[in-house]
């Protein structure tokens, strides 16, 4: 259960201040599914990396399971991040020398998980991806698509609550743009809250919940029955 | 993030730009190497200096006429005046000594040697027999200078091993007679090859009694005294009475110097390790600028990195991590190149000591120690600045390449 209360994003760029996000009001329940449209520059990524906890905001709080975050350290916002939340970009931002595995393993090395249990898990979820080929592939081996799962793959290993996704789809052909989303629904499904980011009003009205955004506010906010 | 894994990220870091790494550690490793091989040819002058000293004798305390207040190398030569001069008796007068074992008189000059047709200008070393056992000599042939009073000038001599060959190539000598200066001497022994000792080859001179020496050269002064101690613990004591017995026979004048091989061995020791280390100093150096290409590398790795760092910290990696790791490549890349610069130096010092086998080279321990910690030094604070840069990133700014 995310909740933002009155947050705004506000940044400096020389002697000008740009409002990305102004006076923002958001829960985000556990396992929703929500996608965030709007303009270009209406503040979307800046929501994701607000609620991702990548960014901090200029005023207003943030309550992560009923617990006030705004003011945690950058170390403890960290491991909040490493516990709970699982990014999916655009531009997949896998570590070109390791390895399709290497790259899911990354997270539970960073979390100091020992080796003899992070294989197992990683094996896994290559298996349930469709990885299985792939698995010793380094990222500049692997078609789009598979960068992609590889990606998702990595944001789920840790068990985060909450997957943000910006614009997963943008880099990819439709089909494969398709059969990632699925993914992510399917990984919904199983109970995680879902964010995406998205240009794409086909793919933003699958959601059950859809906010559009302009100019730093939320200009709509509909619900459809489950 | 465990140990292991913190090293392992970091080696595959270093292993994503092989040619960085590989340059890097070269410019480490040949640091270190010179550090090595430089104190190890320092080390080498120093223990060839000592070595050439024992050879010299052992437990000497060496009169010499003329006062200098420091005890260092080559006294009576920056004084002025022309000091009293040490007589047959004075040296007689020094056997008086509890402490003394043998002593050696010494008297050096040239003279033109010859035999028949042949002649040569030559060092003539005047002494008396105990000179053999002080300064650890052997003889090839015949017999050394015969013992008697000092104040005998007989016409004897004992030729180095190379005037024998020269005068008398592979013809008796011992028994034959040969003319140095205007006085013919008989030759009564050969001294075997000694090999060059500080600089005065034994090969090359001739040897006789101290009287004849004097009447030859028409001297009466002694150029040194050597007196050999009875053992180590006699040295302190004999140098004491010496001073002592010469003061009261130049009638209250402190006109010689009195050292001990012991001090003039420490002076040495002193200024060749001064040496070796201001060397091994200066090769540090070198130390300091592969410190710095280092920290260059280091930077632009943050640099070609900066996406990944982002995603580190999107993945949950706090910032003390990503400086971890940055650290760990850091003291990866000079930890190996170090290592590599020691068996280079070593490697090194071993085709010297194959080059020079008389010159005893061996890098010392000391050396070996700083270098590492220099390299290791030099790689780990050269990586803080670009450590602390990488783990200070903005994590939304880095993700997008910023
Ligand atoms: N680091 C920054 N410094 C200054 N201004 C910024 C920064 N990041 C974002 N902005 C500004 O904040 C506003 C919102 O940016 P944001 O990236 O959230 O937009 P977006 O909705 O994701 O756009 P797009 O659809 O193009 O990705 C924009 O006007 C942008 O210029
Ligand atoms: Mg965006």
């Amino acid at each position: 259960m995310i909740e933002l209360q009155n947050v705004s994003r506000i940044f400096s760029v020389g002697d000008q201040e740009v409002a990305a996000l102004r006076d923002i009001n958001l829960k985000l329940g556990d396992g929703e599914y929500l996608s965030i449209m709007g303009p270009s520059g209406s503040g979307k990524s800046t929501m994701l990396n607000l609620l991702g906890l990548l960014d901090r905001a200029s005023s207003g709080n943030y309550l992560l399971d009923g617990g006030n975050v705004t003011d945690l350290s950058d170390a403890e916002l960290a491991r909040v991040r490493s516990e709970k939340i699982g990014f999916v970009f655009q531009s997949f931002h896998l570590v070109p020398r390791l390895t399709a595995a290497e790259n899911i393993e990354l997270p539970m090395m960073l979390a100091g998980i020992p080796a003899e249990e992070r294989k197992p898990r990683v094996a896994r979820l290559i298996e349930s991806y469709g990885l299985g080929a792939r698995a010793d592939h380094r990222p500049d081996q692997l078609s789009g698509g598979q960068r992609q799962r590889v990606a998702i793959a990595r944001a789920t290993v840790m068990n985060p609550t909450v997957l943000l996704a910006d614009e997963p789809t943008g880099n990819l052909d439709r089909t494969t743009g398709w059969e990632v989303l699925k993914l992510l629904e399917g990984l919904q499904e199983q109970g995680i809250s879902l964010v995406i980011v998205t240009h794409d009003a086909e793919i933003g009205a699958r959601a059950r919940r859809r906010i559009h955004m302009l100019d730093g506010r939320i200009l709509s906010d509909e619900s459809s029955g489950a | 993030m465990r140990l292991t894994d913190t090293i392992q990220f970091a080696s595959s870091s270093l292993r994503g730009s092989p040619t960085r790494t590989v340059l890097m550690m070269l410019a480490m490793s040949i640091g270190v190497a010179a550090v090595v091989v430089l104190t190890a040819l320092g080390e080498g002058a120093r223990r060839y200096v000592v070595n050439q000293f024992s050879s010299l004798g052992t437990n000497l305390v060496i009169v010499l006429p003329g006062r200098t207040e420091t005890a260092g190398v080559g006294p009576g030569m920056m004084t002025g005046q022309t000091p009293r001069d040490i007589t047959l008796d004075d040296a007689e007068a020094l056997l008086r000594s509890p402490a003394v074992s043998r002593i050696a008189a010494l008297t050096v000059g040239s003279a033109t040697l010859s035999l028949d047709a042949l002649n040569r200008d030559v060092v003539v070393l005047g002494s008396t027999p105990s000179l053999l056992e002080v300064r650890h000599m052997k003889m090839a042939l015949g017999r050394f200078l015969p013992p008697g009073d000092i104040h005998d000038s007989a016409s004897v001599c004992v030729l180095g091993i190379k005037l024998k060959q020269e005068l008398f190539g592979n013809d008796q000598a011992v028994g034959q007679w040969v003319r140095l200066g205007d006085r013919r001497f008989r030759v009564i022994g050969v001294m075997a090859s000694q090999g060059e000792s500080m600089g005065f080859n034994t090969d090359e001179v001739v040897i006789v009694p101290v009287a004849s020496a004097h009447q030859l050269f028409n001297t009466s002064g002694l150029f040194r005294v050597l007196l050999e101690a009875k053992n180590r613990d006699y040295i302190e004591q004999l140098k004491h009475d010496a001073e002592e017995i010469m003061f009261q026979r130049h009638s209250g004048d402190r006109d010689v110097t009195v050292i001990t091989q012991d001090a003039i061995l420490a002076t040495f020791d002193r200024i060749l390790m001064a040496l070796t280390m201001a060397v091994g100093g200066i090769a540090a150096i070198s130390l300091a600028v592969a410190g710095v290409l280092i920290m260059n590398v280091m930077l632009i790795a943050v640099a070609q990195r900066v996406k990944e760092i982002g995603l580190l910290k999107a993945l949950g990696a706090p910032g003390r991590q990503i400086r971890n790791l940055f650290f760990a490549e850091a003291v990866l890349l000079s930890g190996i190149g170090c290592l590599a610069g020691l068996a280079l130096g070593y490697l090194g010092s071993a085709v010297i000591g194959q080059i020079y086998p008389n010159f005893p080279v061996s890098p010392p321990w000391w050396s070996v120690l700083a270098a590492s910690a220099t390299a290791l030094g030099t790689g780990i604070l050269f990586s803080v600045w670009p450590a602390r840069r990488a783990a200070r990133l903005d994590p939304v700014a880095a993700l997008a390449g910023k």
